[in-house]
C-alpha cells in the first residue's frame, strides 16, 4: 500500500475517534474545549521544525520554517496555559 | 543524542493517546485540568521526538522561534480578560493557519531543492496552502468583527455566493495546475486568492452568529494541520488534524441546531445585527404595554422565592456583570433561596462562553446547567432573572410559526411565576424579532446597565432583609 493510502487509511480513522470523543465533551467545557484543540493544533510546530531546521544555511526556506515555528509555538504555549487558566477557574460548590 | 525514525514513529503514536485523553479529560470539569497536562504531556514528546531525529540538522531559528512563541504565548494566556476568549481563540486560530501555509511553502522550496516534487506531493501541498490560508484570513477578519475593529454586521452584496464559488473554482483549478506543472505563478495566484476567499467566505456572516464561525474556524485549523501531515507524510499531523477538523465540524452543528438553523443558512444568511432604536427605552416601552419595574421590585420576589433561575446572555459579558451576580446569588442562598443558572447552547460569542464568565466569578459549576436540564425546573421557579438574553427565552419561537426564529429551543423563563428582564433598552435580540416575553403578565423589564442594577439589588439585599 503506498504511503498516501496508509495516511488516508489514518485519517479516516482519526475522524471516528475525534468523532466520538467530542461528543463526550460536557457543553460547559466548549469554551476550553476550543482553547485546547487550538493548542493542540499547534502541533503543525513539528512540520515547521522540520522546514526550519533543515540544514542551517540561513536559507529562504529556513526563515519562512522560523516564523512557522514561532506562530505555531504562540499556539502551544497561549492554547495552553489558557486553557489551564480557565479550567482552574472551574470549582465545585464548597461544603457548608 | 539521535533517535530512529522508527522510536520516532513510536513517540508520535503516545503523543496521539495523549491528545485523545486530553480530550476525554474534557468530559467532567473534575477530570478536564487532568485532561489539559495530558495534553501538554502529549505536544511536549511530539516536539522532542522532532528534534531529536535525523532531518533536524541546526537549532539556531529553532530555538529562537519556540523561545519568542512561548514569552509571546505566555503572555498573552496570563493577561487576557475573559471576556475576549473568542477574540484570543480567532487570534490564535489564524496563527494556526498561517503556520499551516508557512510550512506548506517551506517544505516545498527544500523538496525542489532536493528534487523530490512529484505531483501527488504538490496536491497536497495547494490543499494545505488553500485551507491554511482561509483559516488565517477568515479568523483575522473574525477577530477583528469580536474586537470591534470591524463591523460586526454582516457585508452583503448581489452575487457574493457566486463570486465565491467562482474564485473557490479557480483556486482549485490553479492548484491541479500547479501540481501538473509545476507552474510558480499559479502556485502564487492559488494562494493569494484563497487568503481573499477566507475573507469573503466570512464577512457575510453577521457578528451574531460568532459562535458558529469560531466553531467553523476551529474544524478549518483543524483540517490545516490534517493537510500539513498529508504533505509531511506525517501521521501524528494527520490524526490530530481530523481529531480537531471534527471538534469543529461537530461544535457547529451543535450551534446551528441551537439556533435551528442549518449550516448553510448561517454561512449564507447573515442575520442582520443593526443597531437601529434603542433611545428612551422606558418611554417605548409603556406604549408597547409593557411593565417596567424597580430593581427593589425585583428583590422583594427574589427573597422570598425558594427557587430562582438566572438566565444569562452576552449582554452579561458585555457589562461585566458576573461578579456582582454572584454576590447577588450568596445573599439569596443566605436566605435559603436556590439559586440556579441557565446557559442556551449559543449564550455569549463562543461554544461555552457563559460558563467560563461564570466560573470565572466563582461561581459553582454544579449551580450552572444545560438548556434540557434546566427546562423542567421553570415550572417550579419563583423568578427568572434574564440577564443581557434575549431571543434565548423569546415563546415566539415555540408559539408563531411566521417568527424568523420559530422552532428555535429555548429556554422556557416564560414558565416560571415571576420574570424580570434586566435590559437597557427595548432592542430586539439580534434576530431583530421581537420579544413576546416582554408583554407576558408575569413580566416586568428593569431598565438600566445590567451591572449596575445587579449591584443596585446587592445594596437593596444588603440594606433589607427580615
Amino acid at each position: 500500500m503506498p504511503d498516501t493510502l496508509v495516511a488516508l487509511y489514518v485519517f479516516v480513522l482519526a475522524c471516528f475517534i475525534g468523532y466520538w470523543v467530542i461528543w463526550g465533551v460536557t457543553p460547559a467545557l466548549h469554551t476550553p474545549l476550543v482553547a485546547l484543540t487550538n493548542a493542540i493544533s499547534g502541533i503543525v510546530v513539528v512540520g515547521a521544525l522540520l522546514v526550519a531546521g533543515l540544514d542551517g544555511a540561513g536559507s529562504a526556506a529556513e526563515i519562512i520554517g522560523f516564523f512557522a515555528v514561532l506562530l505555531a509555538s504562540i499556539n502551544v504555549f497561549g492554547g495552553f496555559l489558557v486553557t489551564n487558566r480557565m479550567l482552574a477557574m472551574f470549582k465545585k460548590e464548597k461544603k457548608k | 543524542m539521535e533517535i530512529s525514525s522508527n522510536t520516532q514513529a513510536l513517540a508520535y503514536l503516545v503523543s496521539a493517546i495523549l491528545f485523545i485523553f486530553a480530550l476525554k479529560g474534557l468530559t467532567h470539569p473534575s477530570s478536564a485540568r487532568r485532561g489539559n497536562y495530558y495534553g501538554m504531556a502529549g505536544i511536549a514528546l511530539a516536539i522532542g521526538a522532532t528534534l531529536m531525529g535525523s532531518e533536524i540538522q541546526s537549532y539556531g531559528f529553532i530555538i529562537a522561534g519556540v523561545a519568542a512563541g512561548a514569552v509571546i504565548g505566555t503572555v498573552v494566556a496570563m493577561r487576557v480578560q475573559m471576556t475576549a476568549m473568542p477574540q484570543l481563540v480567532a487570534a490564535l486560530h489564524s496563527f494556526v493557519g498561517m503556520a499551516a501555509v508557512l510550512v506548506a511553502i517551506g517544505t516545498y522550496l527544500n523538496k525542489a531543492a532536493a528534487g523530490q516534487l512529484n505531483a501527488v506531493l504538490m496536491g497536497e501541498l495547494s490543499a494545505g496552502i488553500i485551507i491554511g490560508a482561509i483559516t488565517f484570513t477568515g479568523s483575522v477578519i473574525a477577530f477583528g468583527k469580536l474586537q470591534g475593529i470591524l463591523s460586526g454586521a454582516p457585508v452583503k452584496f448581489k452575487g457574493q455566493h457566486m463570486l465565491n464559488a467562482v474564485l473557490g473554482l479557480i483556486t482549485i483549478a490553479l492548484g491541479v495546475h500547479f501540481a501538473m506543472t509545476e507552474s510558480m505563478s499559479s502556485l502564487l495566484l492559488m494562494t493569494l486568492l484563497a487568503f481573499v476567499i477566507g475573507v469573503t467566505l466570512i464577512i457575510p456572516i453577521g457578528g451574531a452568529d460568532m459562535p458558529v464561525i469560531i466553531s467553523m474556524l476551529n474544524s478549518y485549523s483543524g483540517w490545516a494541520a490534517a493537510a500539513t501531515g498529508f504533505t509531511l507524510g506525517n501521521n501524528l499531523l494527520i490524526i490530530v488534524g481530523a481529531i480537531v477538523g471534527f471538534s469543529g465540524a461537530i461544535l457547529s452543528y451543535i450551534m446551528c441546531r441551537a439556533m435551528n438553523r442549518s449550516i448553510i443558512n448561517v454561512v449564507f444568511g447573515g442575520f442582520g445585527s443593526s443597531d437601529a432604536g434603542g433611545d428612551s427605552a422606558a418611554a417605548q416601552a409603556v406604549q408597547k404595554g409593557v411593565k417596567s419595574a424597580a430593581v427593589e421590585d425585583a428583590v422583594y420576589w427574589m427573597e422570598d422565592a425558594n427557587k430562582v433561575i438566572v438566565i444569562p446572555g452576552y449582554g452579561m459579558a458585555v457589562a461585566q456583570a458576573q461578579h456582582a451576580l454572584k454576590e447577588v446569588m450568596e445573599l439569596l442562598e443566605e436566605r435559603e433561596v436556590e439559586v440556579k443558572f441557565a446557559i442556551h447552547p449559543v449564550a455569549g460569542r463562543m461554544p461555552g462562553h457563559m460558563n467560563v464568565l461564570l466560573a470565572e466569578a466563582d461561581i459553582p459549576y454544579d449551580n450552572v446547567l444545560e438548556m434540557d436540564e434546566i427546562n423542567p425546573e421553570f415550572a417550579t421557579a419563583d423568578v427568572a432573572l434574564i440577564v443581557g438574553a434575549n431571543d434565548v427565552v423569546n415563546p415566539a419561537a415555540k408559539s408563531d410559526p411566521a417568527s424568523p426564529i420559530y422552532g428555535m429551543p429555548i429556554l422556557e423563563a416564560a414558565k416560571a411565576r415571576q420574570v424580570y428582564f434586566l435590559k437597557r433598552s427595548m432592542r430586539p435580540g439580534y434576530s431583530g424579532v421581537d420579544n413576546l416575553l416582554f408583554y407576558q403578565d408575569n413580566t416586568s423589564l428593569v431598565f438600566g446597565d445590567a451591572k449596575d442594577t445587579i449591584e443596585g439589588m446587592v445594596t437593596a439585599l444588603k440594606g433589607g432583609g427580615h
